[in-house]
């Protein structure tokens, strides 16, 4: 850790105490099955052994935002965090119902699931308008990361000002290319993990300090 | 009849003149009724935030599926250390093309090229 780092932690920390600032309310967000949920579940199973939320391979499985409050990470030096975590919808521009009968899913409640999506999706923009402070964007390391929906999300956080780690996911797939995510945003910090297998999860949680705290 | 689809450029000048929400309304409007918008300059990173939500509100059932919707990378950022203290931000937003998510789709894009296929309704 540079000296840059370090001065910038403890003036947080102490800004933190003086002003007794709130815990960061930290969003979990990017594009529908990138798996925002599995890792949302991971960090509140290893720090509070909670779950927050069911996973599927069908898409917008959370249609909810979802918040599990007074999380605290810590990391071997002794550092740490406490954050609410926000397990955000999938963020897209499109939702078609035809999506869900896809999946054997009956049409009405396909459309139910849509219904629920499309509401869930703006409920996830106006948290991040109003309620985040922090963002963990997460890709599906075996997807193309210039997909517009991810250009205009990180260009959305960059414009509030808002810290990010981005998150390459699924590395344990074979055709995963983290080193694609970390040249399509260079300008950020971009961690592989298999949130899954838990791949590197440690990783994620040492920078979660470092950028969060 | 010939069957065709409507395209609507959008010079640069006027979107100036309009406010954000008369741009977002101006789109939805447009990309609803099944035409191609193409913006001579971007939206904005807010302007794109309520466009995803207006775009959420007008989704229905075999109806409106949302949009798709392309823009191409952002130029790299010039300016340093002191560009990055002083807030110099903004993201050159460049030429963008809208259309309906059930007729508009990206075939190819790379940093200076989007290559997209149109049908009618």
């Amino acid at each position: 850790m540079d000296i840059l780092t370090k001065a910038r932690k403890r003036l947080s920390r102490f800004l933190r105490v003086f002003f007794k600032k709130k815990r960061s309310r930290i969003g979990i967000y990017g594009p529908p099955n990138a798996g925002k949920t599995t890792l949302a579940n991971r960090i509140v199973r290893d720090w509070t052994g909670d779950a927050l939320g069911p996973v599927s391979e069908i898409p917008h499985e959370t249609r909810r935002a979802r918040r599990k409050e007074d999380v605290t990470i810590t990391n071997g030096d002794g550092d740490s965090i406490v954050i609410d975590i926000v397990d955000t919808p999938g963020v897209t521009t499109k939702i078609d119902y035809h999506e869900f009968t896809e999946y054997g899913i009956e049409k009405e409640e396909a459309v139910k699931r849509a219904r629920e999506a499309t509401e869930g999706v703006a409920e996830a923009m106006h948290w991040l308008r109003e309620d985040i402070d922090g963002v963990i964007y997460m890709l599906d390391a075996t997807l193309d990361p210039f997909a517009q929906v991810n250009i205009m999300m990180v260009g959305i956080i960059e414009s509030r000002n808002l810290p990010v780690v981005i998150v390459a996911n699924k590395i344990d797939l074979p055709d995963a290319s983290p080193a694609r995510i970390k040249s399509a945003f260079p300008q950020h910090p971009v961690i592989s993990i298999s949130g899954l297998e838990g791949k590197n999860v440690d990783e994620l949680y040492d920078k979660m300090i470092e950028f969060f705290g | 009849m010939i069957q065709g689809v409507q395209l609507d450029l959008i010079s640069e000048e006027r979107l100036a003149r309009l406010t954000s929400m008369e741009k977002i309304r101006l789109i939805l409007d447009e990309v609803m009724a099944g035409n191609i918008v193409v913006l001579e300059k971007g939206l904005s990173p807010e302007e794109s935030s309520r466009l995803i939500e207006m775009t959420m509100m007008e989704i229905s059932p075999d109806g409106f599926a949302g949009i798709e919707m392309e823009t191409y990378p952002a130029r790299s950022q010039g300016g340093g250390l002191l560009a990055r203290l002083f807030g110099n931000k903004e993201s050159p937003s460049r030429l963008t093309v809208i259309g309906p998510a059930n007729q508009l789709k990206m075939l190819r894009k790379e940093r200076d090229l989007i290559s997209a296929w149109v049908s009618s309704r």
